[in-house]
């Protein structure tokens, strides 16, 4: 099935075929995790755990929000691009890393995947708006952000440079011994760079501890998947190299939960790399200066009406005994917790000029 | 009238060898594609193969010979028949599967002196000493004398045993031994998990190096060339160099970039080119581009225990030159500093990399006029030392530049801007540069010779400014 804008509405609904087993012989392995996954679909998340993920994905939704709104009145500049509707990816997967040990890295719609490793909201905003306090000291701006200390690695503005820059972090973790996986984010659009398969290759020939995530939001900028791609089926981009795929509903959290469990525990048994495709959506467009003429508004519409992972979650939520009143409660506190950041974002003061040439090197010579 | 088998060359730029062994004995049968001797360079042993068929005559270089000319008979071999056949062509390299610059057995031979003015540095033949004065003031060390290649692996191995964050990777660098045989010994020593193997995938590895030093190792990463490396230059310049600063200093990227840079010899335009500008226009990168084994591997040491990115360039035609080097693990040379090489009153030449070699043997021409050059090696070429060409032409009032590399937006340039920037009262003339021709570079080798820098043209240039 051709995974294009006509089909993006089905996503939740679509089967995942059962893999024939008979013959495939060695290539058995190339399908395990799939079968894996067929077989036990969902994380059975208790009530406690998913609503603190489901607290995740709502700062995420009104944080990009603001963020929105700041850019339109000119307090963020240059390129902001918006992780809105893609939430259960980065929640889903990051939940199920090790913060002690595992490291992140991704491209440039990167502020839901910091979030998600429960980075400070006002050093995010602050970032986007330019300024001093920022994660990067204001000079790195929405595609640039780090935290060494949470082991997030960026923040690339390069499409499919984090995928070489991941198997290096990958490969500093075999190389030290050090148990930890990567997780390396990629879109469809990055999915067709060269490095890709050139890191493809390494890691499965090295066995890296990695685990590759195609975010497939339908289009690369403003192109769908089928006008861009050959494959569509991005979770087989790696059986030229024995990378086992596995592709996951991206608008179901605890789908994407439970895949990635699967996937980790591969990953860290020392098996080598793992491909998931992510099938998601954003809502908006692909920067803040895209009016997204390339699909119909009912498309959007229709996502967001059945599809959303927010709202999926809340149904669950209140299916498990949550009540109304206390998941209003939520929403109010997250929206303070982001007013907080975008008022910490506008009053905080710029860098000073000294700024200009500060950490271009390390060292002075 | 029987066969003469000659000394074959199996680089482009080799000259002589070691005829190590002869697989074959006087009176025995060999047909075409039997393996008759084993050849060795200071970097690899080859395989000779029989061209012919026909029975061994004799031999005229007895096994273990060394400083064997290429082209002299080593063999005599009695031909099919009475036929008179002509003197055996020289064969094609044995195992020729590689282009040159992939399996160049090049080692001590370099470019021919003639042809670009460079003393030959033939380490077993009665190749001329270098004129060099000693390669690094250092005091109360004890000097040996060893080739740049040398020096080089014994930066990395000293690093290595220094630090095990310290892994070499590129292509060819373990099992090969190096294609440049500059890693020789390294896999050996540091095993598989060190020094490790890429497939040829420059963009990938170099990406792998620099996520690996984002995670807190020092990768070398070693290309086989910086040709290859413009297949990679975005993970350099993107990832490597400008995330410290993106980050708001947060994000180091400990990881030296080296291999060779700038034209080697009759490997064509694809093959010759000098990337230092490029790098060196960069900010949030280092550049390096030693001359001499002291330096090489002083800076390569410095280099590797620096936190910066640093992209270190090294010279095929320099490799097998030998050198004095001071021993001892702390021999370390300063980034960011220039050195005289040679002191003079008359006019400054500015120059680095092999163009050291060039200026050196241009200075003695000029010695012999009565112009007194002194000769500055930048060495560092991000963050250049911009008071040592400064001071230097205080003294002289007149400066060149010698850069094997093109003219335009070149270090010349550079160092030309900073002259009139902030030497302009010194000067007594204009700033000329001497660099290769504004082509690529071509394959011919009446032309190759053309396009490239020679000490004659630095002559010139030192008359010139010197109105002499």
């Amino acid at each position: 099935m051709a995974k294009t804008a006509d089909t993006r509405a089905s996503i939740s609904r679509r089967k995942i075929a059962e893999p024939a087993f008979e013959g495939l012989g060695e290539n058995v392995a190339l399908h395990s995790l799939q079968a894996a996954h067929a077989a036990t679909k969902r994380y059975p998340a208790k009530q406690d755990e998913l609503l603190a993920l489901y607290e995740q994905m709502l700062l995420i939704r009104r944080f990009e929000e603001k963020a929105g709104q700041l850019y339109g009145l000119g307090l963020i500049g240059g390129f902001c691009h918006l992780y809105i509707g893609q939430e259960a990816v980065a929640v889903g997967l990051q939940s199920a890393l090790d913060p002690e040990r595992d490291s992140v890295i991704t491209g440039y719609r990167d502020h839901g995947h910091m979030l998600a490793y429960g980075i400070d909201p006002k050093v995010i905003m602050a970032e986007l708006t330019g300024r001093q306090a920022g994660i990067s000291k204001g000079k790195g701006g929405s595609m640039h952000m780090f935290s060494v200390e949470r082991k997030f690695y960026g923040g690339h503005g390069i499409v499919g440079a984090q995928v070489s820059l991941g198997t290096g972090l990958a490969f500093a973790h075999k190389y030290r011994e050090d148990g930890g996986v990567c997780m390396a984010y990629f879109g469809d659009g990055a999915a067709n760079q060269g490095q890709v398969y050139e890191s493809f290759n390494m890691a499965a020939l090295w066995k890296l501890p990695i685990v590759y995530v195609i975010e497939n939001n339908g289009y690369a900028m403003g192109t769908a998947v089928k006008r861009g791609s050959a494959e569509t089926e991005f979770y087989r981009r790696g059986t030229a190299f024995r990378i086992p795929g596995l592709d996951v509903n991206g608008m179901d959290l605890l789908e994407v939960r439970q895949a990635a469990e699967i996937a980790i525990d591969f990953v860290r048994q020392g098996n080598g790399p793992v491909l998931m495709e992510l099938n998601t959506y954003r809502y908006r467009g692909h920067s803040m200066s895209d009016p997204a003429k390339y699909r119909s508004r009912e498309e959007v519409q229709e996502m967001r009406d059945k599809h959303d992972p927010i709202e999926g979650a809340k149904a669950e939520l209140i299916a498990l005994g949550l009540s109304e009143d206390k998941l209003k409660d939520i929403d109010k506190r997250i929206r303070g917790t982001v007013t907080a950041a975008a008022d910490f974002a506008e009053s905080s003061p710029e860098p000073t000029p000294a700024e200009l040439y500060t950490d271009v090197l390390v060292e002075t010579y | 009238m029987g066969i003469e088998l000659k000394m074959p060359a199996l680089s482009p730029t080799m000259e002589e060898g070691t005829l190590a062994k002869w697989l074959v004995k006087e009176g025995d049968t060999v047909k075409s594609g039997d393996i008759l001797a084993e050849i060795e360079t200071d970097k690899a042993t080859m395989e000779f193969e029989a061209v012919d068929e026909g029975t061994i005559g004799r031999i005229m270089i007895p096994e273990g010979s060394e400083g064997v000319k290429v082209g002299t008979v080593i063999a005599v071999m009695a031909g099919e028949g009475e036929e008179a056949s002509e003197p055996a062509p020289v064969p094609a390299p044995p195992a020729s599967s590689a282009p040159p610059p992939e399996a160049p057995a090049s080692a001590m031979a370099q470019q021919p002196s003639e042809e670009t003015g460079v003393p030959a540095q033939a380490v077993t033949s009665g190749g001329e000493a270098r004129a060099d004065p000693p390669a690094t003031p250092a005091v109360g060390t004890n000097l040996a004398t060893v080739t740049l290649r040398e020096a080089l692996r014994d930066a990395m191995a000293e690093e290595m045993r220094r630090d095990d964050r310290v892994f070499v990777i590129g292509e060819e660098v373990a099992e090969y031994q190096g294609a440049y045989k500059v890693t020789q010994g390294l896999l050996e020593e540091f095993g598989a998990k060190r020094v490790i193997d890429t497939p040829i995938t420059e963009y990938g590895f170099a990406g792998v190096g620099t996520g690996a030093a984002m995670g807190g190792l020092r990768p070398i990463v070693e290309f086989m060339t910086f040709n290859f490396a413009m297949q990679a230059i975005d993970h350099i310049i993107n990832s490597a160099a400008k995330t410290n600063y993106m980050s708001g200093g947060q994000m180091r990227c400990p990881i030296v970039f080296r291999g060779p840079n700038g034209a080697a010899s009759r490997v064509g335009a694809q093959h010759s080119q000098n990337y230092a500008p490029w790098y060196a226009s960069v900010p949030g990168l280092i550049v390096i581009a030693p001359y001499d084994a002291a330096d090489a591997k002083g800076l390569l040491k410095s280099a590797i225990r620096s936190d910066d990115p640093v992209v270190f360039l090294e010279n095929e035609l320099v490799y097998g030159r030998s050198f004095e080097v001071p021993g001892g693990d702390d021999a370390l040379v300063p980034i960011g500093k220039a050195r005289t090489v040679r002191e003079g009153k008359d006019v400054t030449i500015v120059t680095y990399s092999i163009g050291v070699a060039l200026a050196l043997d241009a200075a003695k021409t000029l010695a012999e006029d009565g112009i007194e050059a002194e000769i500055i090696d930048l060495r560092t070429l991000r963050p250049l030392d911009r008071e040592a060409v400064l001071t230097s032409l205080a003294k002289t009032n007149r400066l060149i530049i010698a850069e094997e590399g093109w003219p335009t937006c070149s270090i010349a340039s550079e160092v030309m801007a900073i002259c009139m920037e902030d030497g302009f009262d010194h000067l007594d003339a204009p700033v000329l540069r001497v660099c290769d021709e504004d082509v690529p570079l071509p394959y011919a080798a009446n032309l190759e010779k053309l396009a490239l820098i020679d000490p004659a043209r630095i002559v010139a240039a030192a008359r010139k400014v010197c109105y002499r």
